[in-house]
């Protein structure tokens, strides 16, 4: 990018640099024809003189091959020569048109590049700006934090010198206790003296023995003065006592200590022995290294030597010599047993890997095995295969059985309900079958030849039907409600009807309302529907009230709906 | 002795003794014998065949009862009289009368005398087995009178005064009478040596505790000697006689062990600042010393170096212990009468109150705990009571805020051995002189019992209420004397067949 925008420059440069002598010329020179260009054409019969020179001109700045020279013919141009020249110039331009084509583009992306640094500039300049204040925000807090630290911190040396405070307290409060107990001690002490004394200056009761004759001493011996004597005799009791006991303690320890020593004969035998053996076994190793170890090998020899001898020792360089003999056949008991359980180890491993080898064969040997004895007996196993698959067979097809017997029983509930529906059906297709008679009878009545306008006598002869049903159900009442529960019934046949769009069908599905007697309410209801949706409502109440004249029954419901 | 019992007029149990974990769970005893009450016997055998006998109930006051130590004779008070009954027959030999109502008795060492000691008037009785018409009346006059007893030997009387003014000590043989002055009021200011050579006491003198050793023999102070103590609660002779431990009050956590000639062998402090020790015990071995604290813990002490050893901590749920939690499960009386089934019908009052018997709970189990009040003194926490049994084998304790179990500590394993559960707080435990077997009670009418076989509880076939709140042992472990609240009752266990299984 940066390259392109210097080679940009450049030529901008160099362009500006040409301009200077174009201007100048076609301020001077030029001034006429430029102006004159929209108007007229550039080169005319008169000025192409001045045409010619000027073009030289510009060709040769152009840097062209020049197409007139003074030695040519003034008259002719050469037309190759032109042609050459045009065909530069052209080239020129398409050269020009297409860098500055570039340059758009460039001058596009860059100007996109720039937009995009523009957002990018935003973007950081938003996010310095909240980087700014969570930095504010922490500095915040870190102050507020600070405040705390130092609030806790002087609360802290409040409380220490709070404890400090108290337990100086108590310190002196436990001093002043102390005094205060040995006072009321010492005064306790006072007091019991004094009431000792009292007591004993006191006449009234005084301590008394009443014994009906002295009892002999428990071990039967008379009682002794007490002189320095019983004194020493005393002290030597104790000490005998004492001396008894250490003694007996001493004995204890003694026997403890023999056994304890019985014990570590033992070990240290057992020690050795296992010692030895390994000793003996790696002799013959050494032997074949030779000379180096002798020396070790003596030492070896004079641990084994000194633990004899110290066994019968009990002075105190026996017991470090014993101590340390038995100490180094320890550690070196212990790096054997290391050395052995190493060994065991690699050896276990060993084992287990060749009882996997060995698994592994002998299942591969099954394995043959098995394959062999299938091919040789197959025909056995055959058989023997068919009677399963034969049982199998058998107890899958018994299952199918039951499956299917299940299915039956399932058909036979569903035919049942079938035949139950379509019982049902046709008892209501025979309902449907009445009520269309009726409808067609009612049909059969509106065309009629007194029906010209067929609705007024269709509503009077309903009305009029109504009345006699009415009067019927006012004298039969309990048939009443067969009546109603039959128009219950079949509510599907008359929503059929109200369905169908013509509006003769719908007026005649209304009018079959009153017929079937079903309560006023619902007539009046049919009716306010009725009047929404015709518009010879005017005339259909007047027939209605006509209707209303003829009936007995007085319809006041209709009456106030109207 | 055997038929002596017999004789007399009792009613048997054969109890179940559990030898092995299995068989507690089933306390069913079969019926083997025909059932009387009174003057008769009936018989249960278990398993191991183990067979209790109890003898009829004796009124007693105060809980004053006492068996002689030659283990004969078996002194008893009843307000101001003094009965003794031979302990084979319970047939009374001697009845004194006292002036007043007693409030301590005594035996002598010899079991010749027995002493009553009558706090209220300030007077001591002393009477003569051999002798009954030989009298002794000790009179302490308006200095009165908080405690008496004997002196090892058996013929001198020492009496502590009140407000511990001083010790008057009587002899029988001269009538003549010494005082010890500053006397310490504490929890255990003397203590004789089981031999019965030396007495050590607690004093306080200058507002500094000191320690006296006597010469029992005749009164010798054979040492003095100021203890680093603050208030020094306590002292034990260790069973050889050869060392004083001395303890401070709960205030401060202190064991001091003195030598008999008043060095001091080593010093003691588990922790400070908190309370401190609650109980001492010593094994009958000499080499433990056990100490119980209010942390709950009970540390023991070997006698070679007097450090601790092991350290038995009593937790509210235990778990991970090879030990044995039995758990005392009441059954309701209804079912057992079914199980008691028609051979008993007479003895329905003792059967119709609730039995018990111990199961053996899985672990972990949970320890019904008490928190005690903090604001209060001497909280109810830590370990009050430690008993070695007698081969100082097993160690019993209870910790006071969790009263309803004893604890078994196996001293060989320096382990829990078991923990005993009940539906009450313990009120007393104690071990056979003899064997390694616990007896405890809870103050209802059943006797518990633990062995390191297993453990069962007895159901004591008295008519009436008959509530065990204490017991003591007969020195030769085979009997256990029951005392109620008015009564006493003793329990006769015929050890003999149980040797015999366990040989």
């Amino acid at each position: 990018m940066p390259d392109s925008s210097q080679v940009k420059d450049a030529r901008r440069c160099s362009v500006e640099c040409g301009t200077p002598p174009l201007r100048h010329f076609s301020q001077s020179s030029l001034a006429l024809p430029r102006n004159s260009q929209s108007l007229r054409t550039f080169c005319t019969e008169h000025n192409m003189q001045e045409c010619l020179s000027y073009i030289k001109q510009e060709v040769s700045l152009l840097s062209l091959s020049p197409f007139w020279t003074e030695l040519d013919d003034d008259s002719q141009l050469n037309v190759v020569a032109v042609l050459n020249c045009m065909y530069d110039l052209i080239q020129l331009h398409h050269r020009s048109l297409r860098t500055l084509e570039n340059m758009e583009m460039e001058q596009l992306k860059l100007s996109s590049y720039v937009d995009n640094l523009k957002t990018n500039n935003t973007h950081l300049k938003e996010e310095v700006e909240l980087s700014k204040r969570q930095n504010t925000g922490l500095l915040e807090r870190e102050r507020q934090l600070h405040l705390k630290l130092k609030s806790l911190q002087s609360s802290l040396k409040n409380e220490k010198d709070e404890v400090q405070k108290l337990q100086n307290i108590i310190s002196s409060r436990a001093c002043q206790y102390n005094h205060e107990m040995k006072r009321r001690e010492r005064e306790l002490n006072k007091l019991r003296e004094r009431l000792n004394q009292l007591l004993a200056d006191k006449k009234e009761r005084k301590q008394t023995i009443d014994l009906l004759n002295n009892l002999g001493r428990a071990d039967g011996k008379r009682s002794l003065w007490k002189t320095e004597k019983t004194e020493a005799k005393h002290e030597e009791e104790m000490y005998r006592t004492l001396l008894s006991d250490y003694e007996l303690r001493q004995r204890e320890l003694a026997l403890e200590n023999k056994e304890l020593r019985k014990v570590m004969q033992q070990i240290k035998k057992e020690m050795v022995s296992i010692l030895k053996s390994r000793k003996l076994a790696l002799k013959e190793e050494k032997q074949e290294l030779n000379g180096m170890q002798t020396a070790s090998d003596d030492e070896e020899n004079e641990v084994f030597d000194s633990s004899k001898e110290s066994l019968e020792l009990f002075c105190i360089h026996a017991r470090e010599k014993l101590t340390n003999s038995i100490r180094l056949q320890w550690r070196r008991l212990k790096s054997h047993v290391e050395k052995l359980d190493s060994q065991d180890k690699e050896e276990m491993d060993r084992l287990k890997l060749e009882i996997q080898q060995c698994k592994d064969f002998i299942q591969t040997q099954q394995h043959l095995l098995q394959r062999q004895l299938s091919s040789s007996i197959d025909q056995d196993s055959a058989s023997l295969q068919n009677d399963g698959l034969m049982l199998q067979e058998k107890m899958h097809l018994s299952e199918e059985w039951k499956s299917l017997e299940e299915q039956r029983r399932i058909f036979e509930r569903e035919r049942r309900n079938y035949t139950e529906a379509a019982i049902r059906l046709s008892h209501e297709r025979k309902i449907f079958e009445e009520d269309r008679a009726l409808w067609l009878k009612q049909q059969f009545l509106s065309m009629s030849p007194f029906g010209n306008s067929n609705q007024p006598h269709l509503l009077k002869s309903a009305s009029a039907l109504l009345i006699t049903e009415t009067e019927v159900g006012s004298l039969n009442a309990s048939e009443m409600p067969h009546e109603c529960q039959s128009v219950l019934v079949s509510p599907k046949s008359r929503s059929v009807s109200l369905t169908s769009s013509s509006t003769a069908d719908l007026e005649s599905a209304l009018c079959l309302i009153p017929e079937n007697g079903s309560s006023e309410h619902r007539k009046s209801e049919l009716f306010e529907d009725f009047n929404s949706l015709h518009e010879n409502v005017p005339l259909l109440r007047k027939q209605w009230k006509e209707s209303k004249d003829l009936s007995s029954h007085s319809l006041s419901e209709e009456n106030s709906t109207s | 002795m055997l038929s002596n019992k017999r004789r007399t007029r009792f009613f048997g149990l054969f109890m179940e003794r559990c030898a092995s974990h299995s068989l507690l769970k089933e306390l069913r005893p079969s019926v083997s014998g025909v059932g009387f009450v009174y003057g008769s016997e009936y018989l249960r055998r278990n398993n191991c065949g183990c067979k209790m006998n109890f003898s009829e109930v004796f009124k007693q006051s105060n809980q004053l009862c006492k068996v002689s130590p030659d283990g004969k004779y078996l002194a008893t008070c009843v307000q101001y009289r003094l009965v003794v009954r031979d302990i084979s027959t319970l047939q009374i030999l001697q009845l004194y009368t006292c002036l007043d109502q007693v409030s301590h008795m005594e035996w002598s060492s010899d079991s010749l005398f027995i002493l009553c000691a009558m706090y209220k008037r300030g007077l001591v009785q002393v009477w003569s087995l051999e002798q009954p018409d030989w009298h002794c009346k000790i009179d302490e006059g308006s200095i009165g009178l908080v405690s008496s007893r004997w002196s090892p030997d058996g013929r001198h009387i020492l009496n502590t005064t009140e407000f511990h003014l001083r010790i008057t000590v009587w002899s029988l043989c001269t009538k003549a009478v010494s005082y010890i002055k500053y006397p310490k009021a504490c929890q255990k200011g003397i203590d004789f040596s089981t031999d019965g050579s030396y007495m050590a006491l607690a004093e306080r003198r200058d507002c500094k505790d000191c320690i006296s050793i006597f010469v029992c023999d005749d009164w010798h102070l054979l040492r003095h000697f100021e203890t680093e103590t603050q208030d020094l609660a306590g002292l034990e002779w260790s069973p050889n006689g050869c060392v004083l431990a001395v303890w401070d009050s709960c205030l401060e956590y202190k064991v001091l062990l003195y030598s008999l000639d008043g060095r001091l062998l080593s010093t003691y402090s588990a922790y400070e600042w908190s309370l401190g020790v609650k109980s001492v015990s010593w094994s009958p071995s000499s080499q433990f010393l056990a100490i119980g604290s209010y942390d709950e813990k009970v540390r023991i002490l070997n006698h070679i170096t007097w450090k601790k050893i092991v350290q038995f901590e009593h937790p509210a749920v235990i778990e991970n212990t090879k030990a044995t939690v039995y758990k005392e499960v009441e059954k309701r009386p209804a079912e057992v009468r079914d199980e008691f089934s028609l051979h008993n019908v007479t003895m329905d009052s003792t059967l119709f109150s609730t039995q018990s018997k111990y199961e053996i709970c899985s672990l972990p189990v949970q320890i019904p705990a008490v928190k005690p009040d903090p604001d209060r003194a001497n909280p109810k926490i830590g370990v009050s009571v430690l008993a070695f049994s007698s081969d100082s084998r097993y160690l019993a304790t209870k910790n006071d805020n969790m009263p309803t179990a004893i604890w078994v500590w196996d001293m060989q394993k320096m382990s829990l051995e078991a923990v005993l559960e009940h539906t009450l707080s313990v009120r007393c435990f104690l071990w056979d002189p003899c064997r390694p077997r616990l007896a405890l009670c809870t103050g209802n009418s059943k006797l518990y019992l633990w062995s390191p076989g297993g453990c069962v509880s007895v159901q004591v076939p008295v008519e009436g209420d008959f509530q065990v709140q204490s017991l003591k042992w007969h020195c030769n472990g085979d009997s256990v004397i029951l005392l109620g609240k008015e009564q006493l009752c003793l329990c006769y266990m015929d050890t003999e067949q149980e040797e015999k299984l366990n040989l």
